[in-house]
């Protein structure tokens, strides 16, 4: 079995089925305890008997009571190839910085389209947000294929209004498969219903997904905070890209001077030479003190900039205007920032650019802008580094938008 | 990196996050495999000595090996533990059988931890739950704001990207941190296992029976099973069809007493 563990999103419009799938998925492979298939039975009443597949993730009595999903849920299942954390999002535009909340921790995606409506407003918005976020590994599942009686034709008429919906964003679909989520076809087994169909079943999609793999990187390690350990002061914080060498001169962003690795700390482990990324370490340095925010890099240097221009896409429910204070927060960095100028904005739902130069940004819409920060900061391109090239904007403590850097 | 190295690291992170951003903070220890992996996991994260302290809430019904276990290990690892009881309740004979397990929870944990995080003005608490324990559990953020009143406004809670959490408090607000959310019961094991932790004999086997999940005696039931080490704990999970929490009571009440009770604030 493969080591790490794949992150994957369940998207799409509302009603589409996305909760559904989850729950057959986790159902077909086993992965569900018989009590809590009782306890979902239970729940879902006696309308003739049927099974809520969806009670399995939305488990908020709201949620049941209303038939929708209102916040992201994780679940877990494994196939002999490796291990999956399901991210459970929701399709309702209100809650869209949930969908964006679970969607920033997946490696791929699971975009349902429901066959007797086709591709809508949160298909489109959904995979918008997918492509800002670079995930480019998606499977369409073309979903309810049990009501048009599994009819080809239908399938390849709405595959192609996908097609095209999806390359207007940037998304190319790895597959495009047709599924009946509530009746179990193509999910974990191939369905004699879609004889006709020759591409994966779900199970298999997924699969053949990889995961993001560790690339050889510039250093990037953001100081998240200093210990003082019997009078040494100790730096910790995570390899976020790169690795770290004892003994390695390093460079302290965004002043721009050197500094010497004099030893890495871990509890329980001696003698340490090397840190990897995504380790969480002290360090010692022989020059000088550090504090919160610097970065320590080698190799390739980063942007140090007090302006950066970005992709954002707005989640709070109230619209952005030029007199708000935001703070912009990326790795353990953090400024007062105010957007300077909107070069364009659009709704994703339509694609469409809304305006150019413009004065604001409607919730769940996208924009492209300038952002000028009370200092300087560092930075990647988010296509470069992507840990160093995205960031959160907030508004009076609560996060309004996510970013990248473009 | 491997699969259990990256959780631990993703849980270090956070630890170390919440003690940034709070500085006066406690973690929970409730003796539980889970509650003890994120101590280690704190001990971790600040190289042996945990700068914080941590909180116990004894309703006075736990089992005698939990306060053994407890004393034993709070003064190997050096931990300044603070152990909350909801005392005029617990004297009062306040019990699970005594009205119902939603009001004995709520008065003898969630009512005990309220008034502790009151008297020691912790801003945040670290917890050691976990998405797969419950459909509930799995809604949850890794930085869980809570009012005054302890209310989880599961509705509508704040945007949490990459790491970023939301973390301003208002005077009466305090936050749930949850370092360890994003590891499943079996990988709770697997590394208790690798890193060769301590865990309570309840877990084990005797006379045909073990606990798989560990709360109050009077409302946690053990199973069935014969596995006694680590190893046959980790053998018997990756066979086993029941859910972890099929022994807790206060699970089973209604569908939605789990969503109830952590409403109110429960953990």
């Amino acid at each position: 079995m493969e080591e790490r563990s794949l992150h994957i999103v369940i998207v799409g419009h509302v009603d589409h089925g996305k909760s559904t799938l989850v729950g057959r998925l986790l159902y077909d492979t086993g992965s569900l305890a018989p009590e809590k298939y009782e306890e979902i039975k239970a729940a879902s009443g006696g309308e003739g008997g049927s099974v809520e597949f969806a009670y399995v993730m939305d488990h908020l009595e709201e949620e049941r009571k209303r038939g929708i999903t209102i916040d992201v849920a994780h679940t877990f299942f494994q196939t002999a190839k490796r291990r999956y954390v399901i991210i459970d999002a929701p399709g309702h535009k209100e809650f869209l910085k949930n969908m964006i909340t679970g969607s920033s921790q997946a490696e791929a995606a699971l975009l349902l389209v429901d066959i007797t409506q086709g591709v809508r407003e949160q298909t489109r918005r959904h995979c918008c947000i997918l492509g800002l976020l670079g995930i480019d590994q998606v499977a369409v599942l073309v979903n309810k294929m049990d009501v048009v009686n599994y009819s080809e034709e239908a399938f390849d008429s709405v595959k192609g209004d996908i097609e095209s919906a999806l390359s207007g964003v940037g998304v190319n679909p790895s597959y495009i498969i047709p599924v009946s989520a509530i009746k179990g076809d193509n999910v974990a087994d191939r369905s004699p219903n879609l004889g006709w169909f020759k591409g994966p079943t779900v199970l298999e999609a997924l699969d053949s997904f990889s995961s993001l793999g560790m690339e050889d990187k510039a250093l990037r390690f953001p100081v998240q905070d200093i210990y003082d350990m019997d009078g040494t002061s100790v730096i910790v914080g995570r390899v976020e890209s790169g690795s770290m060498h004892r003994g390695a001169e390093v460079c302290v962003f965004p002043e721009g001077r050197t500094a010497r690795i004099r030893e890495i700390r871990k509890f329980m482990a001696d003698d340490i030479e090397e840190a990897a990324t995504g380790e969480c370490i002290g360090v010692c340095i022989e020059d000088g003190a550090l504090r919160r925010g610097q970065v320590l890099t080698d190799g390739a240097t980063p942007t140090r900039s007090g302006s950066i221009r970005a992709n954002v896409f707005w989640m709070a429910g109230r619209a952005w205007h030029p007199e708000m204070e935001l703070v912009w927060k990326g790795t353990t960095q953090e400024a007062r920032a105010r957007i300077e100028r909107i070069l364009k904005r659009f709704d994703p739902a339509s694609i469409e650019v809304i305006e150019k130069d413009a004065e604001e940004i409607l919730p769940a819409e996208v924009a492209e802008v300038e952002i000028r920060l009370e200092k300087e900061v560092v930075v990647d391109r988010f296509t470069e580094i992507p840990e160093m090239g995205r960031f959160v904007l907030e508004h009076l403590g609560e996060p309004v938008a996510g970013g990248i850097i473009i | 990196m491997d699969h259990l190295t990256a959780l631990e690291n993703k849980s270090i992170f956070i630890i170390r996050e919440a003690y940034y951003r709070f500085r006066n903070i406690a973690v929970l220890w409730s003796i539980g495999k889970d509650s003890t992996t994120l101590l280690w996991h704190c001990r971790k994260a600040f190289f042996g000595k945990i700068p914080f302290p941590v909180l116990h809430i004894d309703t006075g019904y736990k089992f005698p090996e939990i306060y053994r276990y407890r004393d034993r290990y709070a003064k190997e690892w050096g931990l300044d533990l603070i152990v909350a009881r909801n005392e005029e309740k617990i004297r009062s004979g306040m019990g699970p059988d005594k009205g119902s397990k939603l009001e004995c929870c709520t008065e003898l944990k969630t009512n005990a931890l309220k008034a502790a995080i009151a008297r020691h003005g912790f801003k945040a608490i670290l917890l050691g739950i976990r998405r797969d324990e419950h459909g509930i559990r799995a809604k949850e953020r890794v930085f869980s704001p809570r009012d005054g009143d302890f209310k989880w406004n599961y509705e509508d809670q704040p945007a949490e990207l990459w790491d970023n959490y939301k973390s301003t408090t208002h005077e009466e607000d305090h936050y749930r941190i949850h370092p360890i959310l994003h590891m499943t019961e079996l990988d709770v094991w697997n590394y208790v296992k690798r890193e060769e932790i301590p865990i309570i004999e309840l877990y084990s086997s005797k006379e045909g029976k073990r606990y798989r999940s560990i709360g109050c005696q009077p409302c946690c039931s053990p199973i069935e099973s014969r596995a006694r080490t680590v190893d046959e704990i980790i053998e018997e999970l990756t066979t086993t069809k029941t859910s972890e929490r099929a022994g807790r009571a206060q699970d089973k009440e209604d569908a939605y007493t789990m969503q109830k009770l952590r409403s109110l604030g429960y953990m």
